[in-house]
């Protein structure tokens, strides 16, 4: 394997308290020496002075489509640009046809995931059979078969004595279940979030107490069971407050946020022009929410309420999209665009960068506790995984989503002007770098 | 020829008239005071043609005009193909049933291939809001929005405002009582615009889940917008009130307790009229439910404009085919 | 731009009373005339001049008012959409002569559209035409029947009538556009 050389980036990891401008030599898939130059010379150097070394990063959630959904997205374009946005780990949910709801669909996807994938990908597994919400899946032996975490993302479930069912075995086992919290009988038919813009624009809303009552359920059950309760992209105010006081309370809830939801709001849908556009791009599940809502999100996060940034990355065909704003997929194309948001989310004040870096790498690690898995996740540690980032956390950008690696180009921010963009990507000691091409960006940091 | 040496001043060039510059008639939120009344005297005019033995004109001639509705509707189609035919405009109807769109065809297909058969002006009816701006997105053609799900219905909020003007001349100060459905109802919002915009009071009245409780929240402080579940109280004073029709499948969906329960509280009946100011107008969109939102001697008496709405909306609807055509010409 | 004056406000009443005389003689009196002025200019010259036949003749000439704007034949190339105001005709057309009055005729295609417009009325028994300053360049085959000021132009030219009714004040002015030059 080739050895590589990252020099003289400013080394950044929450985790350990490194912070310091150095060098990170990799060699054999591992972290052979950090800080220090190392004694041997390097096959490949990359030149990081002006730009931040990080942990690779650990998305809690996204969708790769493969199987059944292969004109949206496949495991190959989806972990390719999941490793262009700096994500070295993925957890992939289970929301594929068919779905990983048995051990022989887990192994299958294994299989998938080692001949394809980019990066390390890990399996989520559905809670009940088919993600029907009528059956529990047996999770024991998804849990063997390598599931970090079961969910029936994109289907709640409804049922509240199921949901306590699966609590109990999913206690028993120690796997976190992650769940999309929304209770489908006030959510019902909603397509944006409920208020004064969705009642302007004639679309049916979904209100905040769909997500704050599910999650107030789910906590409850959680309490009872001592199962560990992962919620999946808040993004209601009340419910960062719901999720606060149940960690005050001592009960094992964790919770994660999407880049879209820190960066964007119901506004969105409306767009920027004088008319509204109906932007098809912003329909996403949860629904963008108020200002307010946003601004809580970001103070949950500053909080350590909320535990970790997960993409929530939702490839669609563009037809998808093209479409009535009722009839669209909910969903962003999100791996490609969330170092960009974040890191212009930091530059304007909003968000500090040990916030930003512990929730993309340490945070989600403990979370789904994937330490135990994968030694030294989510950290830079002699030894460790030579998962790395490097990030130049100065320059401009513009979104162009033709340029995406994802066959997803659906995003709510084509043209947006961001600040922040990956350079170059160790995962799992493979080394990808950002094209010359592409520092044409420069020019704009010198404004 | 030699100049004069007298003193003379070049003729000041003609007060400039409001031009239309708009390719697509989507909403009335956001149309301009100046663009309002552009349309509403062009419609002066075409209410004049319409009143003329031939009653149509050939300025639309080469024109082709599409009604595509992928919603039921009698009226508003219908006002649609007579004021386009009065302009000499050529009209094609579509519906979504028994066409390619029954067949999966996509919206933006749907709209490309009118476009690709050399229509001008399409008239879109869709039961999901924004529909017409996606279309609009996509096509180069003008679209109108002849109503999108809860969102908008501009050439009805005009032809209201036009037949209110014709009564009342300014509506600055007026009282204008909108009841009912206004949760459901694009006619309420669109008027709600237009209406603020002419410095009339808007009074919003209806059962509290037939509300639109944010945008009221949102509007508090807005100095002419008034809400109230109490239609005694908010007619009283009311110099426009207009009903709007109440979906039986409200009551299926739980939003009203009863249709029984809605006409006690907030059928226009003449009881209820006799609260409002003398010689209060009374106006409905159509199609009418009597004895439901409006008591039928309401529906057709003295008070009623109903039918002069419809023939208003004939002139109204041409003037915005006249003006968008216009500019399309540039 | 540079103007000049060809009617001040007394050479133009004194062209309409004249007109006035030569409508009077050529039809029979006035008798069962219709005056129509084409909108903007030419309905109020109408109404002037159906004040000035009340004086010779004694007898009152119905005045109506037409807009032409829905008959043009070029509303795909004009940049500026004519506003449309609604035209009124107080009595019946049928079996009259009309006389349509506008201020200036040029290539005659407004009175090829006032034509248009004056058919979905009725049907006169004739029409006439009679016009304040006939500019020349013609473009169909129209000509007036009465004419206040034959005024040879030059297409670069342009011929404003001003009114008091629609402009404060009465005259009528050549005006040249300026050939722009470059920089």
């Amino acid at each position: 394997m080739t050895s590589i050389l990252i020099r003289g980036g400013r080394i950044f990891d929450p985790a350990t308290g490194v912070d310091a401008v150095g060098d990170v030599f990799v060699t054999d898939g591992r972290i052979a020496a950090l800080g220090t130059p190392p004694a041997e010379t390097a096959d490949v150097v990359v030149e990081a002075e002006g730009c931040l070394v990080l942990p690779g990063f650990v998305d809690l959630h996204a969708h790769l489509r493969e199987p059944g959904f292969e004109q949206k997205g496949t495991i190959a374009t989806e972990t390719e640009a999941a490793l262009r946005g700096g994500f070295t780990t993925v957890c992939a949910m289970p929301n594929t046809e068919p779905p990983p709801d048995s051990a022989p669909q887990v192994a299958d996807l294994l299989e998938r995931f080692r001949r394809d994938a980019r990066v390390r990908v890990l399996p989520v597994g559905c809670i009940t059979r088919g993600r029907q919400g009528r059956a529990l899946a047996e999770l024991a032996e998804l849990a063997a078969a390598g599931c970090v975490a079961f969910s029936d993302d994109g289907s709640p479930v409804a049922d509240a004595r199921l949901m306590r069912r699966a609590m109990e075995l999913a206690a028993d086992l120690g796997v976190p279940l992650s769940e999309h919290c929304d209770e489908p009988a006030l959510s019902r038919g909603g397509v944006m979030n409920e208020g004064a813009l969705s009642e302007r624009l004639g679309l049916p809303g979904a209100p905040a107490s769909a997500e704050v009552a599910a999650i107030a359920r789910n906590i409850a059950l959680a309490e009872e069971t001592g199962a560990r309760l992962h919620i999946a992209h808040v993004s209601t105010a009340r419910g960062v407050e719901l999720i606060a006081d149940a960690k005050a309370r001592g009960i094992p809830v964790t919770a994660e946020v999407t880049p879209s939801h820190l960066f964007l709001t119901e506004e969105a849908v409306w767009g920027p022009g004088s008319e509204p556009a109906y932007d098809t791009n912003a329909r996403i599940n949860p629904p963008l929410r108020s200002e307010a809502d946003r601004r809580a999100l970001i103070e949950g996060l500053e909080a350590g309420v909320i535990d970790a940034i997960a993409t929530d990355h939702a490839p669609h065909a563009a037809e998808d999209k093209a479409c009535e704003f009722d009839r669209a997929a909910p969903g962003i194309s999100c791996f490609e665009t969330a170092v960009g948001t974040l890191w212009t989310q930091i530059a304007r004040g909003e968000l500090r960068l040990a916030t930003v870096v512990r929730a993309l790498t340490a945070g989600p690690a403990s979370a789904f506790a994937l330490g135990h898995r994968v030694p030294g996740i989510g950290t830079l540690t002699v030894g460790g995984a030579a998962d790395v980032v490097v990030v130049d956390p100065s320059v401009a950008w513009r979104v162009d989503p033709s340029a995406f690696a994802s066959k997803g180009k659906n995003t709510p921010l084509a043209g947006c002007e961001l600040v922040g963009r990956v350079r170059a990507v160790i995962a799992g000691g493979v080394l990808w770098k950002e094209e010359a091409s592409l520092h044409a960006g420069r020019a704009a940091r010198s404004r | 020829m030699a100049r004069s040496t007298a003193p003379q001043t070049a003729p000041a060039v003609p007060a400039t008239q409001a031009r239309w510059t708009r390719k697509d008639l989507l909403d009335t939120e956001g149309l301009r005071r100046e663009e309002v009344e552009l349309i509403l005297s062009t419609a002066d005019a075409m209410a004049e043609i319409r009143r003329r033995p031939v009653g149509k004109v050939a300025a639309l001639r080469g024109v082709t005009v599409a009604t595509l509705f992928y919603e039921q509707s009698t009226r508003t189609r219908a006002s649609f193909e007579v004021a386009a035919k009065a302009l000499g405009a050529d009209v094609v109807n579509l519906t979504a049933a028994g066409s390619s769109v029954e067949k999966g065809e996509s919206l933006i297909d749907t709209v490309r291939t009118l476009e690709s058969i050399g229509v001008d002006i399409l008239v879109m009816r869709h039961p999901s809001a924004g529909a017409p701006a996606v279309a609009a997105k996509h096509a180069s053609m003008s679209l109108i929005n002849g109503g999108d799900g809860m969102h908008a219905h501009p050439t009805q909020a005009l032809l209201d405002l036009y037949t209110m003007r014709k009564h009342l001349g300014s509506l600055a100060g007026r009282r204008v009582v909108i009841v009912g459905d206004i949760l459901h109802s694009r006619v309420a919002r669109s008027n709600l615009w237009l209406l603020l915009g002419e410095g009339a009071h808007v009074v919003f009245c209806g059962p509290a889940t037939l509300l639109p409780r944010h945008l009221i929240r949102s509007l508090e402080g807005t100095p002419n917008f008034h809400w109230s579940t109490d239609l005694e109280a908010a007619i009283s004073g009311a110099d426009v009130v207009m009903a709007l029709r109440l979906q039986k499948e409200r009551q299926e969906h739980g939003l009203i307790p009863s249709v029984r329960d809605y006409v006690r509280r907030y059928q226009v009946n003449a009881e209820r009229l006799a609260k409002a100011n003398p010689g209060v107008l009374v106006m409905h969109p159509g199609p009418m439910n009597e004895g439901i939102e409006i008591s039928p001697e309401v529906a057709h008496g003295l008070q009623s404009l109903v039918e002069e709405q419809v023939a208003n909306g004939v002139a109204v609807r041409m003037a915005v085919l006249y003006l968008l055509a216009g500019a399309r010409a540039r | 731009m540079t103007s000049r004056r060809l009617l001040d406000a007394e050479a133009l009443g004194r062209t309409v009373r004249r007109l006035a005389h030569e409508i009077v003689e050529n039809t029979d009196g006035g008798r069962d005339v219709v005056l129509v002025g084409m909108l903007t200019r030419g309905y109020p010259l109408a109404q002037r001049l159906a004040e000035a036949i009340a004086r010779i003749e004694g007898v009152s000439v119905p005045v109506g008012r037409l807009d032409i704007g829905l008959y043009r034949d070029d509303l795909a190339h004009r940049n500026d959409l004519p506003s449309i105001r609604p035209s009124d005709i107080p009595v019946s057309i049928d079996g009259k002569t009309v006389v349509l009055v506008d201020d200036v005729l040029y290539t005659g295609r407004s009175v090829r559209a006032a034509l248009d417009a004056l058919m979905d009325f009725g049907r006169p028994a004739r029409v006439r035409l009679a016009v304040l300053v006939d500019r020349g360049h013609r473009e169909l085959p129209i000509r007036p029947d009465f004419v206040g000021k034959n005024v040879p132009t030059s297409p670069r030219e342009s011929v404003e009538v001003r009114l008091a009714e629609v402009d404060g004040e009465d005259g009528v002015y050549v005006v040249e556009q300026e050939v722009a030059v470059g920089p």
